[in-house]
C-alpha cells in the first residue's frame, strides 16, 4: 500500500490548499490532484452525510455556458442541443435541471451530465452544463464541434464547483445564502455572496436532500470555510462520494456507462424524453429505439451480496450452472446499508428482481440477488 | 499494551507476527491499518490451511479495496480470529492486538531471519 507519488503534471482546484490543511489524503483522480478522504474516514465520512451535511469540493468537474451565435431564445439553444442528447430540453423551465446524455452515433453514452435553463429572462438562449472531469475536454470539444456556427460554448475554467449534502444541508446553507430553503429540487437559482455570483443547484449525487454551488475560484475556500464552520458540516472525500452514490443506484460515468453502454441497456430510459422518442433526432437514434421495443441484449440492475463479503468492479456475475451471464461494473462496502451493494450488468433473463445469481470473488462465488435500487430511500427534497 | 519487541518480527508488506514457541500470530501493523482506512471485511483462511511464507494468508477489505495480507511464514492456520466476522473494525482499532487475524504453527524457524526486527521495520517506514 505505497503512498500516491505526487505527480508534477497533475492540476488542482481552487480548495487544494484548503482540502491539505484539513488533512485530504490526496490522489490523482481524472488529472487532479483530489482528497479521497479526510481524517474522519471514508465510513464516518459517507454516514456523516446522511445524518448531517458533507461538503464535497468538486471542482474538477466542467462546468459551461452555451451560447446562441446570434439572436434567439431558450427554443433555439435547446433545438441545437437536443441533436446532441435524448432529453427534453426544450420543455426546461426557466431555472430548471435536467440530468441528460451526450450521446455517439451508435447511441452509446459519451457523459452523463446536468442541463440548466437560466432562470433570468435576460439570459435566455443561454444553457448551463456541468459534465464529468475525466471526460469535459472531450465533451466541450463535441459541442462546439457539433454545432459550429449555432453554439458556442463558453467554458468556466476559473470557478469552483462545491457540494453540500445531506439533511442539514438546507438550513446550513439557509443561514449562509438566504433563500436556498425553498428552492425546488433539480432548480438552478443565482444568489450574491461577498457581491460576486454563486449559482445554486437543489441537486445532487449522493440521494439525499443537497445542493452543488458553482463559487468564483477566488472566493471559493472562503466559502468553503463558513460552511464548514457550522457544526453540521465535515469535510467528504470522493471515497464517500463513491459510496453514496452506489447505494442511490447512480451510475458513475466510465464504469457503469460508457461508450459502449445505450440509455436502454443502463436502465436510463427515463432520460430519454416521451416527445423524443416519437420524433427520434438525437445520435443512434435508431439502435436506441430497436431497444426499447425489442429489448437490449444485457441491461443494469443492483445486485445485494447475501454475505459480508463485497464484489467489485470487474467480478463476473454466473448462474446457477455456472455460465458467465454479466459483470460487476460497480460493487462495495455500503455503509448505510452496513454491508455490500453492487450494480453490473446481466442477460435479461436474469434482470428480473429476487433472481439469484453468483458473484466470483478470487476464489469463491459468492451467492447474491438482483434488488431494486436504491439500496436506501432517496430524500430529496419535497416541499 | 505488552510489548514484544524481542519476539516480533515484520515484514515489507507491513505484516507483523509474534512468535510464541513455535506458534505465531500474524496481524497487520497499525501502518498498515491506517493505509487502508476503515475495514469492512476480512476473509480468513480456514484452520489447517498450509501456507508458504509471502503467499496469500488472507484479504482485508477497506471501503474502497481488498487487500491481500501475506504469510511472514510458512506454516499451517492452527487458530484464526473470527471475532474479526462480525466486528472487522477491531482491525483498525486494535491492529496490534485484538485485530489480529490468525495463527500459524511455524515449519521452517530458519524464515524468521529474514524477517524485520521492531527498529529495522520503523526505519524502513521511515524511508517510505
Amino acid at each position: 500500500m505505497a503512498e500516491p507519488a505526487t505527480n508534477e503534471t497533475l492540476k488542482r482546484t481552487p480548495l487544494f490548499a484548503l482540502n491539505t490543511e484539513l488533512g485530504g489524503k490526496m490522489v490523482p483522480f481524472a488529472g487532479y490532484e483530489m482528497p479521497v478522504q479526510f481524517p474522519t474516514g471514508i465510513l464516518k465520512e459517507h454516514l456523516h452525510t446522511r445524518a448531517a451535511a458533507g461538503l464535497f469540493d468538486v471542482s474538477h468537474m466542467g462546468q459551461a455556458i452555451l451560447h446562441l451565435e446570434g439572436k434567439g431564445g431558450h427554443d433555439d439553444i435547446a433545438a441545437a442541443v437536443e441533436t446532441l442528447v435524448p432529453g427534453d430540453i426544450k420543455g426546461l423551465k426557466p431555472g430548471q435541471i435536467r440530468y441528460t446524455l451526450l450521446l455517439n452515433d451508435q447511441g452509446g453514452i459519451r457523459d452523463d451530465l446536468m442541463a440548466t435553463r437560466p432562470e433570468a429572462a435576460d439570459e435566455a438562449g443561454t444553457l448551463f452544463l456541468v459534465v464529468n472531469a475525466g471526460t469535459k475536454d472531450a465533451d466541450f470539444a463535441h459541442i462546439a464541434g457539433a454545432l459550429k456556427g449555432r453554439v458556442r460554448v463558453e467554458r468556466l475554467e476559473d470557478r469552483a464547483l462545491i457540494a453540500l449534502q445531506g439533511p442539514k444541508a438546507h438550513e446550513v446553507l439557509e443561514r449562509v445564502v438566504p433563500g436556498v430553503g425553498t428552492m425546488l429540487f433539480m432548480t438552478m437559482r443565482k444568489f450574491t455572496w461577498e457581491r460576486q455570483v454563486l449559482y445554486v443547484s437543489r441537486s445532487g449525487y449522493t440521494g439525499e436532500d443537497g445542493y452543488e454551488i458553482s463559487v468564483p475560484g477566488a472566493i471559493a475556500t472562503a466559502f468553503a470555510r463558513v460552511l464548514l464552520a457550522d457544526a453540521n458540516v465535515l469535510p467528504i472525500g470522493l471515497g464517500a462520494r463513491d459510496s453514496l452514490r452506489l447505494e442511490a443506484g447512480l451510475c458513475l460515468y466510465g464504469h457503469d456507462i460508457d461508450e459502449a453502454t445505450t440509455p436502454v441497456e443502463a436502465d436510463l430510459v427515463w432520460a430519454i424524453s416521451k416527445r423524443r422518442k416519437l420524433e427520434k433526432g438525437f445520435p443512434g437514434d435508431a439502435r436506441i429505439l430497436d431497444q426499447l421495443f425489442n429489448g437490449a441484449k444485457r441491461v443494469r440492475v443492483g445486485l445485494k451480496p447475501e454475505g459480508k463479503a463485497p464484489a467489485r468492479e470487474g467480478a463476473e456475475i454466473v448462474n446457477a450452472d455456472g455460465a458467465v451471464v454479466g459483470r460487476v461494473t460497480s460493487g462495495g462496502f455500503g455503509p448505510s446499508v452496513n454491508g455490500p451493494v453492487a450494480m453490473g450488468y446481466v442477460s435479461p433473463d436474469y434482470a428480473k428482481d429476487g433472481t439469484t445469481l453468483g458473484l466470483k470473488v478470487r476464489t469463491q462465488v459468492l451467492p447474491a440477488r438482483v434488488v431494486p435500487m436504491p439500496f436506501v430511500p432517496k430524500r430529496f427534497y419535497k416541499p | 499494551m505488552e510489548h514484544h519487541a524481542m519476539t516480533t518480527r515484520y515484514t515489507k508488506d507491513h505484516e507483523w507476527v509474534r512468535i510464541d514457541g513455535n506458534t505465531a500470530t500474524v496481524g497487520i501493523t497499525p501502518y498498515a491499518a491506517e493505509q487502508l482506512g476503515d475495514v469492512v471485511f476480512v476473509e480468513l483462511p480456514s484452520v489447517g490451511k498450509k501456507v508458504t511464507k509471502g503467499g496469500e494468508a488472507a484479504v482485508v477489505e477497506s471501503v474502497k479495496a481488498a487487500s491481500e495480507v501475506y504469510a511472514p511464514l510458512s506454516g499451517e492456520v492452527v487458530e484464526v480470529n473470527s471475532a474479526l466476522e462480525g466486528e472487522p473494525a477491531k482491525v483498525n482499532a486494535d491492529p496490534a492486538g485484538n485485530g489480529w487475524f490468525l495463527k500459524l504453527k511455524v515449519t521452517n524457524e530458519a524464515e524468521l531471519g529474514e524477517l524485520m526486527s521492531e527498529t529495522q521495520y520503523n526505519e524502513y517506514l521511515k524511508g517510505l
